[in-house]
């Protein structure tokens, strides 16, 4: 028996808890969880991406062209579709929590979280529609 | 179907040995038993010197959580067929310190629960003469699923976040905390709000959400979080705006 037992606060010596630095790859909501964690470096990226195309456009056509060429080369192109993929997972499961943080009441009534979810979506698609709007006029 | 199944069981006796081992006992295995009469068996018939917590054996006094086969159980509800042939691995709620066998230390739990003043808080008592406080249904609603909470303490073995951080105070404690502030009948939720807002409070939570999934009684601590994440948030964008709570 080990001399530096660990001691609980009634003098029982205890077993400490351990976890192991690979928690996350025993389940895979914990994986998920850790996939989740890690999609906030890229909607940090596309912050990035979108401050540099905002700085690119203020200096000016022949920075912005320069941008777009950046951007299209394979590099980008690929960092920018994993980046896509992260978000739109981030953004399913951010909205998957929704219904559970918001409980919405109309009058005594308590709205459905399928409603809540909906809305959410219905949000993501207006959004989307008039930045698409915006950007390609259609 | 078997009429036999193996328990692995971790044993620890801090007198003998310095890290857990593993005991293998063969019990019956009937339709009707679950993993606790399995326990049960083997302390009676073939090994006395086991040790584990129980009580109630009906799911409501949260005594008998365990690791079964990994997963955080109440092993009073966890039937043996469901792990035929076998062998069904029993091993003491992870995330906590053991003190021996299948028992582990839920000191922490308990100091962590008190913090959050688990019980109806008045500013001012009413005299008894003017009768009970009253509540609608629709009022008893807005907190029932929270107070099914039996502090079985599942939950912590399940959340990674309590694993990393032994600081956080864990998905049962905001749970009944938001079971109190949603109550018609109490007024302590401001109170609850200076622990619960602290760092190693709800903003330890990264929402893994498997508090739920293993949540016997179906409580929901991580919506309970969430839920009062955002409350949280609310309170102070109103401080913020409003700082002399106009």
């Amino acid at each position: 028996m080990s001399q530096s037992q660990v001691r609980s606060e009634y003098q029982q010596p205890v077993l400490p808890p351990r976890i192991s630095t690979w928690w996350w790859l025993g389940k895979p909501s914990y994986f998920a969880f850790i996939l989740r964690e890690l999609s906030c470096v890229f909607v940090a990226w596309f912050v990035v991406y979108l401050l540099l195309l905002v700085r690119a456009v203020t200096q000016g056509d022949a920075s912005y062209q320069e941008f777009l060429a950046w951007s299209a080369t394979s590099r980008i192109v690929l960092v920018n579709i994993v980046s896509l993929l992260f978000l739109i997972f981030h953004t399913v499961t951010f909205f998957d929590a929704a219904p559970r943080a918001m409980v919405v009441k109309v009058g005594s009534n308590t709205v459905p979280g399928s409603m809540v979810l909906a809305g959410h979506y219905a949000g993501w698609v207006a959004v989307s529609a008039v930045v698409c709007w915006l950007l390609l006029g259609v | 179907m078997a009429d036999r199944i193996k328990l692995q069981v971790a044993r620890y006796r801090p007198e003998q040995e310095s890290e857990a081992t593993f005991d293998e006992y063969e019990v019956p295995c009937p339709k009707e038993w679950v993993v606790l009469d399995g326990l049960n068996h083997v302390k009676d018939r073939m090994d006395g010197t086991l040790a584990y917590r129980w009580s109630c054996r009906m799911g409501v006094c949260g005594s008998c959580g365990m690791m079964v086969n990994g997963e955080p159980k109440l092993t009073c509800a966890t039937f043996l067929t469901d792990y035929a042939p076998g062998p069904v691995r029993v091993e003491p709620l992870r995330n906590f310190p053991v003190i021996r066998d299948l028992i582990v230390d839920i000191g922490d739990f308990m100091r962590k629960l008190a913090t959050v003043k688990p019980w109806i808080v008045r500013e001012q008592e009413k005299p008894l003469s003017e009768g009970e406080y009253l509540q609608t249904p629709q009022e008893l609603d807005e907190y029932k699923q929270y107070s099914m909470c039996i502090n079985c303490m599942l939950c912590y073995s399940a959340c990674p976040v309590y694993g990393l951080d032994p600081h956080f105070i864990g998905p049962a404690a905001i749970a009944l905390a938001q079971r109190y502030n949603l109550d018609s009948r109490d007024e302590g939720a401001s109170q609850r709000m200076e622990v619960l807002s602290a760092h190693e409070g709800l903003w330890g939570c990264t929402f893994v959400g498997e508090c739920t999934e293993v949540c016997p009684k179906h409580v929901d601590p991580a919506g309970a979080i969430q839920r009062y994440k955002l409350t949280a948030a609310v309170e102070t964008v109103k401080a913020f705006f409003m700082p002399r709570g106009a």
